[in-house]
């Protein structure tokens, strides 16, 4: 099966994947431009065979220290784009076609899948494309959505909606869940209408340890610590036994994680 | 004052008001900000997870940090971003990092060893695309041949023709450009530092400008506006 957590290091669905990973789900396809976080976790707790990407670094710290660790012993396969190859799979599968032209560079990532051109019927000009990327479920985490399941977001949206519109199913959590129509004098802040999402559940700090703009911060001492927890394989084991499978549920992971912390990324980081 | 900190000014003041520049991770997004708060207040700083013209508060430590949207002027899916903006030309200059470079401004920023049995897996490319670089100088970074090429230099038979392909490197030691066959040469020496002392670090033979210059050293106002920079991250930076 092939998962899209949406998000480009804002509002990455991190409750969904830890869901996943309690779930000790198994051979699974996970495709996202920025692995990020949340997939290295998931990496760690063995819950993928194939990675689908462009971009495998911890934003503002530096590697993925689990998919490095199993990318370089071979456990994991990896498929592997620039981050406009990797937008333009998504269009291509968001509006039904089987490809997606672009001008790309002449790099060495197009001998390790399969590249191919077209020739412009119209000036007769040679064009690089790229494959439609068709999830099967895309996971999106929004700041709200309302009782029909209409999805708002604010800020960065990265590839939310794309990779959302190319898959088969859309999941959706948000931070909170309003009554039918709240938000009809926003529109320009949606991201989806609600027919085109197959269920929504409110999920507070659905996004830590990264951020909801205008709600929390990202957690940066916890990407910063990351690096020394999962550079470690049997740290990082013991940090998956603690913190996801020794929580119920993203309720608990919240609980032990206390409500100072909370307070603390909703209030933001004192500067100055 | 570390050699990050000199290459960041350094490059800093080769970006140019009114530019329009697309800002990679790392000293790639220190020096933008350093150029805007100085000599570049009307540099366009433009990040890949599509925000226009940012005007940061803070030091973002990374490309996707709220604080790079905040005052901005757009904030586009990424999609649109490349499609529309980077694919179509209208951006000045790209502003990237790189594990390794080569003579013709090849950048790897994938993997270290062969691609299919790496000895350090990178993170790749990301946004890779328009390119003036940046990294500290040694000879495995500067590679006569790479392990692999994520974003292309200049071709191998003579240099873009029109102004496109890298344009300036900047690492610890030096500055650097592309003659008109799209060859690297040292264009000016970082404070402290010999052409002898490149030619020791780098993989290849790096010819040198007729008159190489000399960078000059860090001025009281670049170093105040890095030191402000810095006390902007969490916990006052470091």
């Amino acid at each position: 099966m092939t998962i899209y957590l949406a998000g480009f290091s804002h509002l990455i669905p991190f409750a969904a994947g830890h869901e996943l990973i309690r779930q000790r789900r198994q051979h699974l396809t996970l495709c996202r431009a920025t692995p990020d976080l949340v997939y290295d976790q998931m990496i760690a707790a063995g819950v993928a065979n194939r990675v689908v990407f462009s971009y495998a670094g911890n934003p503002g710290v530096g590697l993925l220290p689990a998919f490095r660790r199993a990318v370089e012993t071979g456990q994991i396969a990896i498929d592997e784009y620039t981050h406009f190859e990797m937008v333009a799979r998504l269009e291509a599968g968001a509006a039904g076609l089987p490809f997606w032209p672009l001008r790309s560079p002449a790099t060495d990532l197009a001998s390790y899948h399969a590249h191919h051109t077209v020739v412009c019927p119209y000036t007769g000009e040679e064009i690089s494309t790229v494959p439609a990327l068709v999830p099967d479920v895309t996971v999106v985490h929004v700041q709200a959505a309302d009782e029909q399941g209409n999805l708002y977001v604010e800020g960065l949206v990265g590839e939310m909606r794309e990779a959302a519109l190319a898959a088969r199913i859309v999941l959706a959590t948000a931070e909170k869940i309003y009554p039918a129509g709240s938000f009809r004098s926003a529109r320009s802040s949606l991201l989806l209408p609600g027919f085109r999402v197959s269920a929504v559940a409110a999920v507070p700090f659905g996004a830590h340890p990264s951020y909801a703009a205008g709600l929390y911060e990202r957690d940066s001492a916890f990407y910063q610590a990351w690096t020394a927890i999962a550079r470690d394989a049997e740290y990082c084991q013991r940090w998956l036994e603690e913190w996801i499978y020794g929580t119920e549920n993203h309720q608990e992971y919240l609980a032990k994680l206390g409500q100072q912390k909370l307070d603390m990324l909703q209030m933001g980081e004192p500067h100055e | 004052m570390n050699s990050r900190d000199i290459m960041a000014i350094a490059s800093a003041r080769l970006l140019q008001d009114h530019q329009r520049v697309l800002v990679g991770v790392g000293t790639p997004n220190i020096a933008a900000n350093i150029a805007k708060r100085l000599h570049a207040p009307n540099l366009v700083m433009i990040y890949e997870s599509g925000v226009i013209d940012a005007m940061p508060k803070k030091l973002p430590l990374s490309i996707g940090d709220g604080t790079l949207v905040d005052e901005a002027l757009a904030v586009l899916p990424m999609g649109e971003l490349f499609s529309h903006y980077l694919q179509t030309g209208w951006i000045d200059i790209g502003f990237l990092g790189a594990a390794q470079i080569d003579s013709r401004g090849n950048l790897n920023s994938t993997v270290i060893g062969p691609y299919t049995h790496p000895k350090v897996r990178l993170a790749g490319s990301g946004g890779a695309a328009d390119i003036a670089c940046h990294l500290p100088h040694t000879r495995d970074r500067f590679a006569p041949r790479l392990d692999f090429i994520t974003s292309p230099g200049h071709p191998r038979h003579g240099a873009h023709p029109d102004g496109r392909g890298p344009w300036r490197v900047v690492t610890d030691l030096g500055v650097f450009g592309f003659d008109e066959c799209g060859e690297m040469v040292c264009l000016a020496l970082m404070p402290g530092h010999t052409y002898e002392e490149i030619l020791d670090h780098s993989g290849w033979q790096i010819p040198r400008a007729a008159a190489l210059e000399q960078v000059p050293e860090p001025s009281s106002r670049e170093v105040q506006t890095l030191h402000a920079l810095y006390s902007t991250l969490p916990g006052g930076g470091k």
